[in-house]
């Protein structure tokens, strides 16, 4: 049972789980970054991101770099320790089975 | 969404982790070649010197100045080779030769080298030229060792052995020659090949 509430809503997609992948290992990357490594569209990366964004996982910074918009994400605390409880879960569901 | 394979989750995290975070393209040909060129060009300044500088090197001679363009050479040639087969490699497996990753690697890796390049210029510069090749060692296997965190892991060790060549060099700078023979040449030929079988041939 307590496995089970610890395999996290917010995780649960393919690209959420990439972007935090992704996230978890540096100190932030930008949006082409995270497009080139999951090779979604800009579409599908942005509403995901934004979903992340929403229960504080993970935090957005929009800059300029020179004249061009650059959007930078980078982990929260909370997005952090979310993820490592997500993946604890996940490992025990598969040494279950 | 409920029955989704979850082992496939974990290894997608780990591929982008470690994708995200290493730049992994690196070949392991390009050692075994960059040892060579060191190989070849350490044979040249042998004969060189012990044929038209008996076997001394003078900081102001025109032998000393072909030394220096030897050992430009070798850097070039192996950086080219370098440059060239792990772009090969990137593009075979579909990773990106100019991205983020390989940026950090080649900062981080030319940070220590740089500043220790300088260093050596500046002894050479004060007449002491003994312990260059020792020195030239150090700063190298401090530079991989940099680098490391940011590519193939094993490299690191590559570091480890190049700073302890490197010291023996300072402490019997008679062996200078012979410890750079061995941590340029014979190292990355040995380090190479190592690579080569573990990643490259599968």
């Amino acid at each position: 049972m307590s496995i089970i509430t610890n395999i996290n809503k917010a995780f649960d997609h393919r690209i959420r789980l990439g972007i935090m992948s992704i996230l978890m290992v540096n100190e932030y990357a930008d949006f082409n970054m995270l497009k080139a490594l999951l090779g979604a569209t800009d579409g599908n990366i942005a509403s995901h991101a934004k979903a992340l964004e929403k229960v504080e996982y993970i935090k957005v910074e929009k800059q300029f770099i020179g004249r061009k918009p650059n959007t930078r994400y980078s982990t929260t605390d909370l997005g952090r320790v979310e993820f490592k409880k997500h993946i604890n879960a996940l490992e025990k569901l598969i040494n279950k089975s | 969404m409920e029955s989704k394979d979850y082992l496939k989750d974990i290894s997608d995290i780990k591929d982008l982790m470690n994708k995200s975070s290493r730049f992994i393209s690196l070949s392991g040909l390009s050692g075994i070649l960059a040892g060579t060129y060191a190989l070849i060009g350490a044979a040249i300044t042998y004969w060189l010197v012990n044929t038209y500088s008996s076997g001394t090197l003078i900081l102001d001679g025109q032998i000393f100045r072909f030394v220096i363009l030897i050992l430009a050479l070798v850097a070039i040639f192996s950086a080219t080779t370098g440059y060239i087969l792990s772009a090969k490699k990137a593009k075979k497996t579909g990773a990106n030769m100019w991205d983020a990753t390989s940026k950090r690697l080649i900062i981080n890796f030319l940070i220590p080298l740089i500043a220790g390049g300088l260093y050596i210029l500046i002894i050479l510069s004060h007449g002491k030229y003994g312990q260059t090749g020792g020195l030239m060692l150090i700063f190298y296997g401090l530079a991989l060792v940099n680098a490391s965190k940011y590519s193939i892991g094993d490299i690191r060790y590559l570091g480890y052995i190049e700073i302890i060549l490197g010291l023996i060099a300072t402490l019997l700078p008679g062996y200078g020659f012979w410890l750079w023979v061995l941590g340029f040449g014979v190292m990355h030929i040995i380090y190479g090949t190592i690579m080569h079988f573990k990643y490259d041939v599968k």
